[in-house]
């Protein structure tokens, strides 16, 4: 893991918990949707909140491609839950809603999940068809072939 | 509406999530890390890539199905119970299908990372 894998995880983290809390400040401002008030579910669209909402999970799902493209699946998934329990302190310290006992307890379990993937690697040996590994014949490019002649060399 | 009902809509979010989720993952298995490619080829060359493969289309539409089995099953029941159960179940199933078809190396370690979210997503959403 590089630096900048770190941070590809991390902007999936943040920008998945900030979408939502963004969206969900925004919605209470709009209130409960309802059948009579759906048309009226486009003016929510012009609320900045929902607008930085918007955005900011259009960047969550630049970034959970690009972890996708570097990293397995079943290591990509659990390490951005992380979000969760972001969303949890900013719904508790930002929304100011109640946290239960049983909310805390799914935030430990969330943390021990983490801990058992980060400790192992992040993708499946030739997983990635086009990573960059370090061969016998030099570093194989992001397009993944090695030349002809390097190889019978 | 009875308990089938939801938990029939609960195993179609499961299944179009989950599809949507591994289709998404092979896709960009295929495409190689983004971040190289931009660096080598330009961004419009990853849009390019990204947009036409239809590994990545087909995940698409699995992730829209999934958010509308998702909003039809809301409407037949409790969010207190088809939120949690949905998500997560789709993290168990992910690590299943990760293995089976993305061939992913889940080992222990992976496997006991998907129970612990799982349990812990279900409690936060609880």
């Amino acid at each position: 893991m590089t630096p900048r894998k770190y941070i590809i995880l991390l902007a999936v983290i943040f920008f998945a918990a900030c979408g939502d809390v963004s969206l969900a400040r925004g919605m209470r401002d709009f209130g409960a949707v309802t059948l009579a008030n759906l048309p009226q579910l486009f003016t929510a669209m012009l609320n900045p909140w929902v607008i930085a909402g918007i955005l900011m999970l259009i960047g969550f799902f630049a970034s959970y491609l690009s972890a996708l493209s570097f990293a397995d699946l079943t290591y990509v998934l659990p390490a951005t839950s992380l979000s969760y329990i972001l969303m949890v302190l900013l719904a508790k310290f930002f929304l100011h809603e109640h946290v239960s006992l049983w909310r805390w307890l799914g935030v430990a379990l969330i943390v021990a999940g983490v801990g058992f993937v980060a400790g192992g690697p992040e993708a499946t040996p030739g997983a990635h068809k086009h990573h960059q590994i370090e061969t016998l014949y030099g570093p194989v490019g992001a397009l993944g072939e090695v030349a002809d002649h390097e190889v019978d060399a | 509406m009875n308990h089938f009902a939801v938990w029939s809509g609960i195993a179609a979010i499961v299944i179009t999530a989950t599809l949507g989720d591994v289709l998404q993952s092979r896709a960009m298995k295929e495409i190689g890390d983004l971040d190289l490619v931009r660096k080598e080829l330009g961004l419009a060359a990853v849009i390019r890539r990204v947009a036409t493969n239809g590994r990545f289309m087909f995940g698409l539409a699995f992730m829209a199905l999934g958010f509308f089995s998702l909003l039809i099953t809301l409407s037949w029941g409790d969010v207190s119970i088809i939120g949690p159960a949905s998500a997560s179940l789709t993290f168990l199933a992910n690590a299943l299908i990760a293995h089976l078809y993305l061939k992913e190396n889940v080992d222990r370690r992976r496997w006991l990372a998907a129970l612990c979210v799982a349990a812990g997503v279900f409690l936060l959403a609880r």
